[in-house]
């Protein structure tokens, strides 16, 4: 371990100058400089044919004011809670039931895990159409064995604009807490269980506890896109579901309102930032106490 | 080809100043044709829909004239907007683009006028297709294809023919959920301000309130917002009735002779994706012939046999096998027929408007 921190050390040395301009350099141009873009946007009028141009206005931020706007807030931030509450106990049965297994076959799980990514968003999304359809997988068995006498109606509703949205950031939650549950000590299990801990306190108090870091990541990584998704919403949700994501596209591509879409992705960016200072916050107070 | 353009166009940035090019351009957009331009040494570039042309137009054309094309595509209006206005010179010498974003196009001088002495294929268009909205008299644009929106319904599960916009609007009992409508903002409204008898361009705010009132109410017995697949509801038996283009109504009924289209009696809009010349563009006379092969009877009447859409050229409509308007009723609506219809304008900033009621009907549910 040393050694390769030695040369770690030696390597950073060499390539200073690279090391410092190069992640500096890539935030810069590619964050600092859209969210400034975003920032100005806000403040300017809108063009004829999108973009922005002076004067200088706040009327954007009068626009938010629209009682809709705030409920659509809601729902969205409402919708990437309950995704992110399922990930997270759909993510810990995953890696408990993984930790059963031999150091290969959890290997391959996670591999099975990825391959959806391996095909484009779009064709994930019509399968999932076609699944949730009247003549669907579901629908079919059970009108054919006279257990409904209607299809269900399982397309085009908020619901199944969350289970998809579950289906879509499950894997981004699952590494994490996998990864760090690998670091888990498994005597600690041991022990507890010889000093009579039930499956759930040992859950509680080494499981939870250890690996929460790892959890309020992929909180994060589940938050933050599914609040912001506008494709689920269109296609799943038939267009009657409308999150933050969809208003945001439609004024730019839409209504071609540059400045208000720029307002709109300010507070969206406000709001993930809060979650993020909450996360933080959460994961160093967990931290402290872990020393 | 597009580098060789813009570095001459450098060089007198460099030596002479920014002004003086733009000064350069507007005069070029303004200068007559020249009737002795060898049209072999000039070459075009092409923005256009994927797949809505002749596969081997570039080559045929190409082989006309002596013109080297290269075409490119843009999926929609605001993309191709986007497209020839966000940067100065894009090297984009012709454009597809339906009436709303032309007029825009025009309004903001980013297009050249036409030289109808160097288009004679005009003269095989409906009369009526020279009063558009967004350009009297074809001053700028010309048109290339047009149509109409209505009702695509499944004609074995539909009593009758839909004959009015509340047959979607208010549906019977048993076409409760099962209805769709277009998720393109415009079209969202026009069924609702075609009954009310409103026009498809009011920004009055008494009208839009009522029309509202309409959607919202009529938005709780749908299926779904949707403008992509609902020809495949409609072959599922999903949906019964949907508001639709008509030439995407064509598309579906041509995998299944059960889905129908109909035109409400409340009437409808006139849609029309035009050609245009860039202002910037330094080769008008090859994108004048360009546009005259485009309006010729052979790839008019290519685009209703493949892609089902009517077209404004009357020759080749009148030149089409009358069983292609048997089995796609859509096609039948004639040139004065549509030419009736309203067209949408684009309302600029008011657009903002429809955008609010829009979000509010969806976000209801």
């Amino acid at each position: 371990m040393s050694s390769s921190a030695a040369a770690g050390a030696t390597r950073a040395r060499r390539s200073g100058l690279l090391t410092l301009i190069s992640p500096a350099g890539y935030l810069g141009l590619f964050v600092a400089v859209p969210l400034l873009l975003v920032l100005v946007s806000a403040f300017l009028t809108r063009g004829r044919v999108g973009g922005v141009r002076l004067p200088i206005s706040v009327d954007s931020f009068v626009l938010l004011a629209e009682p809709v706007y705030l409920g659509i807030l809601l729902t969205s931030l409402a919708t990437s809670l309950t995704v992110t509450l399922v990930c997270v106990v759909v993510a810990y049965a995953f890696v408990a039931a993984m930790r059963g297994m031999s150091p290969r076959g959890r290997a391959g799980l996670l591999v099975v895990l990825m391959v959806p990514f391996w095909t484009s968003f779009l064709i994930r999304a019509y399968a999932w159409m076609l699944l949730l359809g009247e003549h669907g997988p579901v629908n079919a068995p059970l009108l054919s064995l006279g257990v409904i006498e209607q299809p269900l109606t399982l397309l085009y509703t908020p619901a199944s604009v969350t289970v998809v949205l579950v289906y879509v950031y499950l894997p981004m939650m699952i590494l994490p807490i996998a990864a760090a549950a690998e670091s888990v000590d498994p005597t600690l299990r041991d022990a507890a269980r010889n000093l009579g801990a039930g499956a759930w306190r040992r859950f509680r108090t080494i499981d939870l506890p250890l690996t929460l870091p790892g959890c309020l990541t992929g909180c994060v990584l589940v938050l933050v896109p599914s609040m912001s998704n506008f494709v689920v919403p269109d296609l799943i949700g038939g267009g009657k579901t409308v999150l933050i994501g969809n208003v945001i596209q439609d004024e730019f591509l839409v209504s071609r309102n540059w400045p208000f879409g720029s307002v709109l992705a300010l507070t969206l960016i406000a709001l993930l930032v809060g979650v993020l200072v909450v996360q933080a916050a959460v994961s160093r107070r967990f931290e402290g106490h872990a020393r | 080809m597009r580098r060789t353009r813009t570095r001459p166009a450098l060089l007198i940035a460099a030596t002479a100043g920014t002004a003086v090019v733009l000064a350069g351009c507007s005069a070029s957009s303004d200068a007559a044709l020249d009737p002795d331009a060898d049209l072999s040494t000039q070459t075009l570039t092409v923005t256009t829909w994927p797949e809505y042309y002749p596969p081997t137009l570039a080559e045929d054309f190409e082989k006309a004239t002596g013109v080297h094309v290269e075409i490119l595509h843009h999926a929609t209006n605001e993309e191709g907007l986007a497209k020839v206005t966000t940067s100065a010179d894009t090297g984009i010498d012709v454009a597809f683009l339906s009436g709303g974003p032309v007029s825009v196009l025009i309004e903001e001088g980013l297009v050249s006028p036409l030289d109808h002495s160097a288009l004679p294929n005009l003269a095989n268009l409906y009369p009526e297709a020279s009063e558009f909205a967004f350009d009297p008299g074809l001053v700028y644009s010309a048109p290339y294809a047009w149509g109409t929106t209505g009702i695509c319904y499944r004609s074995d599960l539909v009593s009758g023919t839909p004959t009015s916009w509340a047959d979607i609007l208010t549906p019977a009992p048993e076409h409760v959920g099962r209805i769709t409508m277009l998720d393109d903002l415009r079209w969202m409204f026009l069924p609702a301000q075609k009954l009310l008898g409103y026009s498809l361009n009011t920004t009055d705010d008494d009208e839009l309130a009522d029309v509202e009132k309409v959607l919202s109410a009529a938005s709780r017995n749908l299926l779904a917002f949707d403008n992509t697949t609902y020809g495949d509801k409609l072959a599922a038996g999903e949906a019964t009735l949907s508001e639709a283009f008509d030439g995407w109504c064509n598309v579906a009924a041509q995998s299944d002779p059960r889905i129908a289209f109909a035109l409400p009696e409340e009437g409808s809009d006139l849609w029309v994706d035009s050609a245009v010349i860039l202002s910037s563009s330094q080769n008008k006379e090859a994108a004048h012939a360009f546009i005259d092969y485009v309006l010729s009877t052979d790839v008019s009447t290519w685009i209703t046999e493949n892609l089902l859409y009517n077209t404004p050229n009357e020759k080749a409509m009148t030149q089409l096998p009358s069983d292609l308007f048997a089995t796609y009723t859509a096609l039948t609506a004639d040139g004065a027929r549509l030419a009736s219809m309203e067209q949408i304008v684009d309302l600029g900033a008011d657009v903002e408007k429809y955008n609010l009621i829009s979000t509010r009907v969806r976000a209801d549910q």
